[in-house]
């Protein structure tokens, strides 16, 4: 945004007047129209697109719900009920948002390993990096909350369990704790403020993605050589080619998505979420939903309880201080050899424990957790600062345009799209 | 350095400056507090959590009857000859938490148990008679708690605890008075 000379000139009277007060089409031309990204980008950079839209869809059936929404322990589960069954497309919303929720955290780790594979988080992306782990934070903090609203049993276990982290700080836990709650156990003073909360969360997630769009477009975009753009040939105006490369994937995205809605509306929940929160009894086995299990497997793989929570915090806490462990100067994984193996380790590790969350914590599963949570910090405290000594990169191309178009690209013309490349602007 | 010139004397700007930041520091200090306050449980809930009355009579032995008391589970167990005999049959020392069953219980009243019901790992409710001792397994993440409700494995870090309560008649009990 602020590094780009706008090249719009605003023709129309109205046009002219609006931007000598407030220059907001070319603020919009220069970020999403002229904006300049790598010809080489792949469909691993379409997700930030599609999280926006996401977040959208998130926010306009959060507020449809919410008007016929109770927020009381005795009316909730009820009035949830009330939006499946007499709401006129009721049910439509709630599968949208339920299900949405999941596919959020579905392109959020998509997005998130994009980064780790080419190496976005490097310098000068690092704020970029560090904005984005606290949009994760808020999505995290905003899931946990809603999942609360319907009270179901899982809903209150879910409230229970989490809140009661928070008693394991030492001096001050158990009165964090009750300040958290609103009263000596979880109920309905613990449920009117998080359907506050979950719906103000959402909005800050929205401010703070537009600094993460920001941070993104004062060094630009990464690439899957990870070198930055050198020449007009080496860069493609936002629109039409992103913008049609995001739409495109979108509305791929969205077909899996409508697929769930429609067919598996229940599929990524859990059926005791259908039974009214009872606080007398915990069902026979409580498991988060699937975006949480790796962060569970770990809470529960260290036998000390304060340990176990400081355990799960770091796990995320950890991926902030990422610019600085990996210690390679080379930026994306394709030349990085070595790194490339560990990085696919690093995903099964991940996959494992969350195979291993949703597992009953006993006997070889914890066995299993315990090595897999050790992985988990090993590959960005010993991994990540060794590989940048020992591996020997693979040699980069000389540009963007070279690695796309072999040698002979410096000779310009063959295959660059006819006024692509000119139209852009290099930094 | 240490003399400055008559220049640097503190004008009326300045004072105004210090005192205008002293209110409001001290302005915000103050509504911070009820800010937080806010959060804690209100008049209605403490209200709310006045003593309650138990009529033990009707509890058969080797039964556990359940109940709140500040939207706290409480578990009320009439222990068995048996369960009382291996509550107290074990090294103290070997225990996570070492507590003797006779400091759990009144005095003379061995076989009423009386502690809350949420699990001192992350509380959620354990299951009755269940695990290796018969006293309680947690089924969230596998706390195992004897017939004294005394943490014996698993990641509860102590001991399910004793709500205060007092014996006002033999067979009737108030919990929260004690
Ligand atoms: C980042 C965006 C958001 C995420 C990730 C999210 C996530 C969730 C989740 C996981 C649930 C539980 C779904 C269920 O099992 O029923 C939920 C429920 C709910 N959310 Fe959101 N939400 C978001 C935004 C919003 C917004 C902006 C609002 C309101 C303005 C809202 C209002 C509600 C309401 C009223 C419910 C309860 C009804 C229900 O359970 O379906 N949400 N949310
Ligand atoms: S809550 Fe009981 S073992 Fe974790």
């Amino acid at each position: 945004m602020s590094t780009h000379t706008p090249t719009y000139v605003p023709k129309s009277a109205a046009a002219k007047w609006l931007e000598s007060r407030l220059p907001i089409i070319g603020l919009v031309h220069s970020s999403f129209v002229a904006y300049p990204v790598p010809r080489n980008l792949n469909y691993m950079w379409t997700f930030g697109a599609i999280l926006t839209m996401l977040l959208v869809i998130q926010i306009v059936t959060g507020i449809v719900l919410a008007m016929h929404y109770t927020p009381h322990a005795d009316m909730a589960f009820a009035s949830v009920e009330h939006i499946m069954r007499d709401v006129n497309y009721g049910w439509l919303m709630r599968y949208l948002h339920a299900n949405g929720a999941s596919f959020f955290f579905a392109a959020v780790y998509i997005h998130i390993f994009r980064g780790l594979y080419y190496g976005s988080y490097k310098a000068p992306r690092e704020v970029l990096w560090i904005l984005g782990v606290i949009i994760l934070l808020l999505m995290m903090a905003t899931a946990f909350m809603g999942y609360v609203l319907p009270w179901g049993q899982m809903s209150f276990w879910a409230a229970t369990v989490i809140t009661n982290l928070f008693s394991v700080i030492p001096v001050v836990g158990e009165t964090v704790v009750t300040f958290l709650w609103g009263g000596y156990s979880v109920g309905n003073p613990t449920l009117n403020r998080f359907f506050s909360l979950h719906y103000l969360l959402p909005f800050m997630i929205f401010g703070v993605v537009m600094l993460h769009v920001w941070a993104l477009h004062v060094p630009g975009n990464n690439n899957p050589t990870g070198i930055p753009i050198k020449s007009d040939k080496d860069a493609v105006p936002f629109h039409p080619y992103m913008t049609v490369k995001d739409s495109f994937s979108a509305v791929l995205f969205f077909i899996v998505l409508a697929w769930f809605v429609f067919y598996l509306p229940n599929y990524l929940g859990h059926a005791d979420n259908y039974v009214p929160a009872n606080p007398s009894v915990t069902p026979a086995h409580i498991v988060p939903e699937w975006y949480f299990l790796p962060y569970y497997a770990i809470l529960r793989a260290i036998p000390n309880a304060l340990l176990g929570v400081i355990a799960m915090f770091a796990s995320i806490a950890i991926l902030a201080f990422l610019p600085w462990l990996d210690t390679s100067r080379v930026r994306s994984g394709v030349y990085r050899p070595m790194y490339k193996v560990f990085f696919w380790v690093f995903v099964a590790v991940c996959i494992g424990l969350g195979y291993l969350g949703a597992m009953p914590a006993e006997g070889g599963y914890v066995v299993a957790a315990q090595i897999l949570t050790f992985a988990y910090f090993a590959h960005f405290l010993i991994v990540l600062p060794l590989l940048g000594i020992f591996e020997t990169p693979k040699p980069l191309p000389n540009s963007i345009a070279e690695s796309v178009l072999g040698k002979d690209a410096g000779k310009g013309g063959a295959g660059t799209p006819a006024g692509a490349a000119s139209k852009a602007q290099a930094e | 350095m240490a003399e400055t010139t008559t220049t640097a004397e503190p004008t009326r700007r300045d004072f105004l400056f210090i005192a205008t930041g002293a209110v409001g520091a001290i302005g915000v200090g103050a509504l911070a507090w009820p800010f937080v306050s806010q959060m804690a449980p209100d008049a209605a809930t403490v209200a709310a959590g006045a003593p309650v009355e138990l009529d033990l009579s009707p509890i058969v032995e080797g039964q556990i009857v359940k109940l709140f008391w500040r939207g706290k589970l409480i578990f009320v167990r009439h222990r068995t000859a048996d369960e009382i005999a291996a509550a107290r049959d074990v090294t103290l020392a070997s225990l996570p938490d070492p507590e003797a069953d006779e400091d759990r219980v009144v005095a003379g009243k061995d076989e009423w148990l009386i502690i809350y019901g949420n699990c001192t790992h992350l509380g959620c409710v354990p299951l009755d008679f269940q695990g290796a001792y018969r006293g309680w397994f947690c089924p969230c993440h596998g706390s195992v708690f004897d017939t004294s409700g005394r943490i014996r494995s698993g990641p509860a870090p102590i001991n399910l605890p004793v709500p205060p309560y007092t014996f006002v008649e033999d067979t009737r009990i108030v919990i929260g008075e004690g």
